[in-house]
């Protein structure tokens, strides 16, 4: 492991002001009716970043409600996708002018790399919300062919009130994943940003104002997901719940959503998505590409590629060349732009992952390398690899969403695919050979919503990302995206002397 | 802008009272002099008076390719027009074949060397969005030059047109990073992939009667698909497209991407329709100009061609319709923009139990339609393109009269300079008459009476044409049978000329071949691509 840095904290950074800190509701920040508060901590310090009001049940009542309000009588659903894109395209230039600043609360909210998170995380969210921004001018209904002298339609609606809960891991990214299609599609909408990670979210409630989104139409209300979120998901009056999260709690949105009104759901869920590496692969691209893939954002990320199958062939040059890769890799404060890896975003994770680690010790499995905290203060791990993993152990089973990865050896393709679906998850897969029947065959075996070949991570506002089994269900971005937050009504009448049916 | 025509058509209202019904005139008084008495007769047109001056100047005349600002390689020029005079408004570098080469060469580099079609759709959405915005700063130049050269009123120009140029561009620039293939079943274990590429060089030619918009039909969905362009404005309305131009250069636009040519059809037009190194063209004009097009493009690579042509639209009334606004909405359906519209309501077909009344109405609205300079406020129709237009027009009204239709209003020319006509109604009219038959681009609005639905369906249907018509009634019945019987590409139920960017707008029959606008015109900019390759061992098919 790199000397420098590791498990520091970076002197010398000017934090930036923080200003927003109450709820967003009907285009006011208010405080919580409760008056209650809760802090947001400071991961490389663990220190009180901010105290922010905590929405209750009441509150969240009164952002559906001005949600409802909006969307029932207010201009956002009645005005021309065209016009609700411009002023979409507003908001992004908005948010283009405070990079910085956003970065910097994500930064210091969630621990997150300020240099990735200035070039990645912010214009990949501003990228989201322009693509959505001019597709609100593009979602048709269709005419229909009808078994008879009618003439039928489709008219797409926006389906009402959506109600959002975001994860704390990207905290602008999932912002926008779900605020840009519900509102390019006419919805109003109510986000519960995670506990861990408000700021950001305010932020853009602020922005969103600025740029001309009626009041009332996107509404921010920031608290723990037992009394915030439950009261959202069993809203009566909402209409969707989009949800990215772990799937413990999506089943239990699920079953609100169920017993309130039976609001339609989207749950995009955790992981344990595989990396194939078979012998022909560049090997060199493959190691960087596999400790990218679980050790990028600290392992914090649903998509982690944290089952590392590798050919026997190429089996040992490639653990000899991972472990140097993962050495190398610069933990510490993640405001410092030579640090690869910031801390886990908070105490309870921390602690989760360190578990974790001790029970692939436990189970058998070889450890490689790192396995243990770094730092004096914060919530800092090394990059982890373990060997000689089994599909039973906890290890290979769990989402761990830290930087531990688990090596397994295969012989043939037939035992590659059969393992990597050897889980109840199936969010993603990499996939890395030059043999096009290779990558033909196992894309389509693998059971899981993204496959990358060659390539990890490649999100893009025009891929659809979602995933199979226990991984979720419904698709964020691309068109697809939109289709969650549309009504579908077939409208049928009939038609007197057609020359043509 | 329909609660507009509304509102100006009630205000109409209280002006009908004084009409009076002219007779025809006779055939002597028509061989003398006839335009100049007419517009004697007509006179509740505005006087045109000294022509107001543009607030514009003219800072682009030459030919833009491969980014640069060129002379013609023969050092030609041509005089464009104001249409209020007939004066000089600038001096404009005349392109032909040896221009159109060297425009076409750099459009070839462009696209086969890049930057354009390498780079990310997104990126090329930021360039066109740019452009949008840099439209919308300098809306009131383009506007005052677009009717300086055209001859159009300012507020139109201003209000709808320039507006509707920038929102088609950012239409199509969303839709640079939508554009998907499918992803298609085999019969057999086979991976079959459609992919959706820019077609190539794309030649465009644009019509003058509505400049900009035309440039944004165009040159949107090919810019946005990746592909480079080489596009010849109408030579009666060269500025406004190499100013629009310049903007996109300074959008970021990489060079030799969109090179303007300005000229004339059969040097210029012919080299680019008839180019080697063109892989599709569009146009935009006459039907017998589209002829020659095809054929060019026929003889030369079998370019795929996109057409669209000329038109003799059906305005049809309802015996339920509301007299009033649908005498306003015909009204504007055909006089609007001089009568210049390929979609003109150029023929009205209105129920025998609404018929008189109806032409009454129509008469004294076209009687009010206020001619005049289009820079002026308040005026509603300007001066015709150039003369051979103006003269056609009148030739078409004297073989209206000749064929026994009756004259109800206007018939001549609006004042004594420039080419102004008065806006013109003809009612008895019959099919077989050859104003009811040909297109006369111009203020001439003929109405023709019918009894029944069936009957005013074989009529509409009866011409060469099919691009659009307007069916007025609230009788839904009668609104869904008009429209799926009518052969057109568009119908516009109780509102007309309704030209938003997503509505694909083209002809049936005559009236041409393609779409554009809309998702439909991407498909005019794109090749297809299936890529096809074994499964081995597939989990599914």
């Amino acid at each position: 492991m790199a000397e420098n840095g590791n498990g520091s904290v970076k002197e010398g950074f000017e934090m930036p002001e923080i200003k927003y800190t109450k709820l967003f509701i009907n285009g006011e920040f208010v405080d919580a009716a409760s008056g209650k508060e809760f802090e947001t901590r400071d991961p490389r310090t663990g220190d009180v970043i901010a105290n922010v009001a905590e929405a209750d049940k009441v509150d969240v009542d009164l952002a559906v409600k001005a949600a409802r309000e909006a969307f029932d009588h207010g201009p956002w659903p009645r005005m021309s996708g065209y016009e609700r894109g411009r002023i979409l395209h507003k908001y992004a230039d908005l948010i283009e002018q405070h990079i910085e600043e956003l970065a910097a609360l994500d930064g210091i909210d969630a621990g997150k790399l300020f240099a990735f998170g200035k070039a990645v995380d912010i214009p990949g969210a501003i990228r989201m919300l322009r693509y959505y921004a001019s597709a609100a001018d593009k979602i048709h209904g269709e005419t229909l062919k009808l078994n008879g002298a009618y003439q039928g339609y489709t008219l797409k609606e926006p389906i009402g009130v959506v109600g959002v809960i975001i994860p704390w891991n990207f905290p602008s990214m999932m912002f926008f994943l779900k605020v840009s299609p519900a509102l390019a599609a006419g919805c109003t909408v109510v986000v519960k940003p995670a506990e861990q990670t408000p700021l950001s979210a305010l932020f853009y409630a602020k922005l969103a104002k600025e740029a001309g989104i009626p009041d009332g139409a996107l509404n921010v209300v920031n608290g723990f997901g037992p009394t915030a979120g439950a009261a959202l998901t069993s809203h009566m009056d909402v209409d969707n719940i989009s949800f990215t999260g772990s799937p413990e709690i999506g089943s239990v949105i699920m079953q609100s959503a169920a017993t309130s009104n039976l609001k339609t759901v989207s749950l995009e869920l955790g992981g344990k998505s595989p990396m194939i590496i078979f012998d022909d692969a560049n090997l060199d691209m493959a190691v960087g590409l596999a400790s990218a893939a679980v050790f990028f954002n600290k392992g914090e990320i649903c998509v982690a590629g944290s089952r590392v199958y590798v050919q026997e062939g190429i089996y040992d040059e490639f653990v000899k060349k991972v472990i140097e890769v993962a050495k190398g890799w610069v933990v510490g404060d993640p405001f410092d732009p030579k640090v690869n890896m910031g801390p886990q975003v908070d105490k309870v994770q921390y602690e989760r992952v360190l578990k974790y680690i001790e029970y692939g010790k436990r189970d058998g499995a070889t450890l490689l390398t790192g396995g243990k905290p770094c730092g004096e203060k914060g919530y800092y791990i090394e990059p982890t690899i373990f060997a000689d993993v089994k599909e039973d152990m906890k290890i290979a089973q769990d989402e761990i969403f830290g930087p531990v990865m688990s090596l397994i050896k295969f012989k043939t393709i037939e035992e590659a695919i059969e393992r990597a679906n050897c889980t109840k998850y199936g969010l993603a897969a990499g996939i890395l050979t030059n043999d096009i029947n290779i990558a033909n065959r196992v894309s389509r075996s693998v059971r899981a919503g993204t496959v990358w070949i060659n390539c990890y991570f490649v999100f893009d506002a025009d891929a659809p990302f979602g995933g199979f089994k226990m991984s979720g269900f419904g698709r964020d971005q691309g068109m697809n995206a939109i289709e969650k937050y549309l009504q579908v009504k077939s409208v049928i009448t009939p038609i007197y002397n057609s020359p043509w049916l | 802008m329909m609660g507009q025509r509304l509102v100006s058509s009630l205000l109409s209202r209280c002006l009908y009272a004084s009409h009076r019904i002219l007779n025809p005139l006779t055939r002597q008084e028509r061989k003398l002099g006839l335009a100049t008495r007419i517009s004697q007769r007509f006179s509740t047109l505005t006087a045109i008076e000294d022509p107001v001056t543009p607030p514009v100047e003219v800072k682009y005349t030459k030919l833009l390719i491969n980014g640069q600002f060129v002379d013609a390689a023969s050092g030609k020029t041509f005089p464009t027009l104001d249409p209020r005079t007939g004066e000089v408004i600038a001096h404009v570098a005349e392109g032909d074949s040896v221009d159109i080469d060297c425009a076409v060469k750099a459009a070839r580099k462009a696209f086969d060397e890049g930057p354009w079609p390498k780079m990310t759709a997104y990126e090329r959405s930021r360039i066109l969005f740019k452009f949008a915005d840099l439209i919308d700063e300098h809306n009131d130049e383009l506007a005052a030059l677009e009717s300086w050269d055209n001859g159009k009123p300012f507020e139109q120009s201003a209000k709808e047109e320039v507006p509707l140029l920038s929102r088609t561009i950012r239409y199509y620039a969303g839709w640079a990073d939508k554009i998907h293939g499918l992803i298609v079943p085999g019969d057999g274990a086979h991976h079959v992939q459609v992919l959706r590429e820019p077609i190539g060089v794309a030649g465009q030619i644009i019509p003058w009667n509505f400049p900009l918009v035309m440039f944004a039909w165009k040159v949107g969905p090919a810019l946005a698909c990746g592909n480079t362009v080489v596009l010849k404005p109408a030579e009666q309305t060269p500025l406004t497209a190499l100013y629009a131009a310049a903007l996109l250069h300074e959008a970021g636009l990489p060079d030799g991407v969109l090179n303007v040519v300005s000229g004339f059809g059969p040097t210029a037009g012919s080299a680019l329709a008839g180019h080697m190194e063109v892989d599709k063209i569009a146009f935009t004009g006459s039907t017998g100009a589209g002829k020659i097009i095809q054929e060019l493009a026929a003889k030369s690579n079998l370019k795929s061609v996109t057409l669209e042509l000329g038109g003799k639209s059906p305005f049809i009334v309802m015996d339920d319709a509301n007299v009033d606004q649908a005498v306003e909405l015909a009204h504007s359906a055909l006089f609007h923009n001089q009568g210049q519209c390929c979609c003109a309501g150029s023929r009205t077909f209105v129920h025998e139990r609404v018929y008189d009344e109806f032409v009454e109405k129509a008469k004294a609205r076209a009687l009010k339609r206020v001619v005049g300079d289009p820079f002026k406020q308040g005026v509603e129709q300007g001066p015709q393109i150039d003369e051979e237009q103006f003269s056609k027009i009148l030739e078409y009204i004297t073989s209206g009269i000749d064929s026994g239709a009756t004259l109800v209003a206007g018939g001549g020319r609006a004042g004594n300079k420039g080419f102004y006509i008065q806006p013109t109604v003809f009612s008895d009219v019959k099919d077989e008459m050859t104003i009811a038959q040909e297109e006369i681009f111009g203020p001439v609005q003929t109405i023709l009476k019918f009894k029944n639905l069936n009957e005013v369906i074989q009529r509409a249907n009866a011409s060469p044409y099919g691009l659009a018509a307007g069916v007025f009634t609230n009788n839904l019945n009668n609104a869904n049978t008009l429209m799926r019987a009518l052969r057109v590409g568009t119908v516009w139920i109780n509102c007309y000329n309704l030209l938003d960017a997503a509505i694909p707008f083209g002809g049936y029959k005559m009236s041409g071949i393609g779409r554009e606008k809309g998702m439909d015109s991407l498909n005019s900019y794109l090749q297809v691509k299936a890529v096809i390759t074994p499964l081995e061992n597939h989990a599914w098919l």
